[in-house]
């Protein structure tokens, strides 16, 4: 996706609430229209650079799990759309989409899925540890929780090396449990670092129900505890992540950060590809799914008359033809040699 | 020649290397005015100030973490832990996170960090403030585990450390610190000693001891009454660094002297020693002319009374015995 602008013009029509209608601002910025299709089509990468990864699973190509974020793909895109590509993020074990939504080039990433020599770690990561740090994403993280740490470092060095840069930590509902989510939001808050803490609350910690696991009625009320600013937000709904991740942005960039923004989602498929999913009903994931981002995008996107629907379908179409590439490379790619087991332990 | 002690050695690389590159820090808690909890980063604060030399609200893994993070975007900072028992604290950030990012991600990554932290008992502070953990850090691949034994060695290691671009866990012993036993002339510029290097602290022909930290110091105790006592002639090889091991220098002493006698503070059962044992079992069988001894604390948490930490740390008596008895010059205890 090509670098984000024209982020100045403002929308004179819509008002910036959060999802429980309070007012944050009265406009917010808007895009022009080859980022706007930009977006569409990098929540089309993600969501057929999903469908292949299942299809992977299902014939018993992935040595190991993968986390799908099938359902999620607005979450990652319009947050990492608002930030600049010297920007850093950090992920989570359902990592894929904010990678790629970072730039990161699907051919290495399948790879890496299929445990080759040619992915982004050499075979020696798999799903959960894809990194490319050369492009500010520090990486997936098979531990929940695990990069809430990481980001928070990365995000004093941006203070410290005063270069502009901030921060987006990527983290699910569970990982707000987690003893080193309120050690780490404290820290940034008492040093004013640039972050934000971006949890996507997708119902379930794996099969644990948020409301099961949380006795608020937001997670974001959590920013209370810490002196932030914060808000919670319909995660589904590209826009209202790319302009709420927008202003958050330009705040943290002024020395007004960390932010807690909690962005409500859902995932169309089970926790891992061992999940039988007992835990929920299937008229719950089709009632999420008749709220798809991609469809709700889409659909904006023509009435916008930006696009008509034979773009829409031509948009698709590419990317799958992205992805039967990225398939073919992944394939074509040679195993790792055994003899370099313990090759890249140390720097 | 001027003679300084083990902290003051700490402190002065960290003040050296410090003014030399802007990209070294401090983290920790207390480190600021207080000085860090034994005194070692006293007066910095005056001269980094806050940003340099930061202080943390008490959140063991989010300093990990945050080391970590910082690490990999060009930072090299120097986290303190207080107590090297703490260090479990923040297991996730350092074993899980810090020791695997590189590897993980297939060599493209780099997080120096290193993680100061004082370990060791003989302060009547008990089981959560005495522990050795040096075996728990040395097992994990990805990490370096340096354990220093006097203030030229502490001066020298801990630059090799801030320059090594691995997360290094550098453990001080709390009796070092300030004793004046130990003190030593340390230069005034900046050196390294290369981690993985041990080093002979005292040649013999007799017997080899391998040991780290503050047990190096009353080996040598050990080894002096041995040849004023018996005319024995020990070897004391200090390790240095645990990981990477210079397995090297000890098969060279043993070979000289057939018998090897470990010793550590940690508890016997799985500690760092079972390691070195084993190496040498493996790489240098025909060497030895007696099975090889490890004196170690006892298998029990670090207790409180003066008289139960006295039994459950090695002392230079226990050494002293335990050697004889090895050499067959008497039947000491163990």
């Amino acid at each position: 996706m090509k670098k984000v602008k024209g982020i100045n013009k403002a929308s004179k029509k819509e008002k910036f609430l959060d999802i429980d209608g309070h007012k944050i601002r009265d406009s917010f910025p808007d895009l022009g229209r080859e980022e706007k299709i930009g977006i569409l089509r990098t929540m089309y990468r993600i969501r057929h650079f999903e469908f292949q990864t299942e299809q992977f699973i299902i014939r018993g190509m992935i040595h190991g799990t993968c986390h799908l974020y099938i359902g999620e793909e607005a979450s990652a895109t319009g947050a990492i759309a608002a930030i600049g590509p010297k920007d850093y993020i950090t992920s989570t074990h359902r990592g894929h989409g904010h990678c790629i939504a970072k730039g990161a080039n699907l051919n290495i990433m399948m790879a890496e899925l299929l445990g080759k020599k040619t992915g982004y770690c050499k075979g020696k990561g798999g799903s959960m540890h894809i990194a490319d740090v050369g492009a500010g994403n520090l990486g997936a993280n098979g531990i929940v929780g695990g990069s809430i740490g990481i980001a928070t470092g990365a995000a004093l060095t941006c203070k410290m090396k005063k270069n502009g840069r901030i921060v987006i930590c990527f983290f699910g509902d569970g990982a707000a449990n987690r003893g080193n989510f309120h050690g780490a939001l404290n820290m940034a808050s008492i040093w004013d670092l640039p972050i934000i803490y971006l949890c996507e609350n997708n119902v379930y910690g794996m099969s644990t129900p948020v409301k099961e696991a949380f006795n608020i009625k937001r997670i974001s009320d959590r920013k209370y505890a810490y002196g932030i600013d914060g808000i919670t937000i319909d995660g589904n709904d590209v826009t209202e992540v790319y302009n709420t991740i927008s202003h958050y942005a330009s705040l943290c960039r002024k020395g007004m950060g960390p932010v807690l923004v909690e962005s409500l989602t859902y995932r169309y498929r089970g926790h891992s590809k061992s999940d039988a999913q007992v835990y929920r009903s299937k008229e719950e994931v089709k009632k999420w799914m008749e709220m798809d981002p991609i469809k709700r995008y889409a659909g904006r996107l023509i009435s916008e008359n930006l696009i008509t629907p034979e773009d829409d379908k031509q948009i698709e179409k590419e990317v799958i033809s992205e992805i039967a590439e990225a398939d073919r490379f992944a394939q074509d790619s040679p195993f790792p040699d055994p003899a370099d087991v313990e090759e890249d332990v140390y720097a | 020649m001027r003679e300084i002690t083990y902290l003051e050695a700490i402190r002065e690389a960290l003040q050296q290397k410090m003014r030399e590159d802007d990209s070294v820090y401090l983290i920790g808690e207390d480190i600021a005015e207080y000085g860090g909890a034994f005194g070692v980063t006293v007066g910095m604060l005056e001269e980094f100030g806050k940003e340099r030399i930061r202080n943390t609200p008490i959140s063991e893994e989010v300093i990990i973490g945050v080391a970590a993070g910082s690490a990999m975007t060009g930072m090299r900072p120097v986290a303190e832990i207080m107590f090297s028992d703490f260090i479990t604290i923040a297991m996730d950030d350092i074993a899980n996170q810090a020791a695997k990012i590189r590897y993980m991600f297939g060599g493209k990554a780099r997080v120096p960090i290193v993680i100061r932290t004082a370990g060791g008992g003989g302060t009547g502070a008990a089981g959560q403030h005495s522990q050795s953990l040096e075996a728990l850090l040395a097992h994990i691949p990805g990490l370096k585990v340096v354990m220093p034994s006097c203030p030229y060695d502490a001066k020298g290691l801990l630059l090799a450390s801030i320059n090594d671009d691995n997360p290094v866990v550098f453990i001080e012993h709390k009796l070092l610190y300030k004793n004046k036993k130990y003190i030593q002339h340390v230069p005034g510029e900046m050196y390294e000693i290369p981690l993985g290097k041990g080093d002979i602290k005292r040649k013999g022909k007799d017997l080899t001891i391998v040991a780290t930290s503050f047990m190096v110091q009353k080996s040598l105790d050990a080894a002096e009454d041995l040849k004023k006592e018996y005319n024995m002639d020990c070897e004391v090889v200090d390790l240095r660094t645990l990981r990477p091991l210079d397995i090297d220098l000890i098969l060279k002493s043993v070979n000289k002297t057939g018998k090897l006698a470990c010793v550590e503070e940690a508890p016997v059962f799985g500690g760092f020693m079972g390691e070195v044992a084993s190496q040498v079992t493996e790489k240098g069988f025909d060497m030895l002319d007696a099975p090889i001894i490890r004196i170690a604390g006892r298998n029990c948490p670090v207790p409180y009374s003066l008289v139960l930490e006295n039994e459950m740390i090695p002392g230079v008596e226990r050494i002293k015995s335990s050697i004889k008895k090895m050499a067959g010059l008497s039947q000491g205890k163990e």
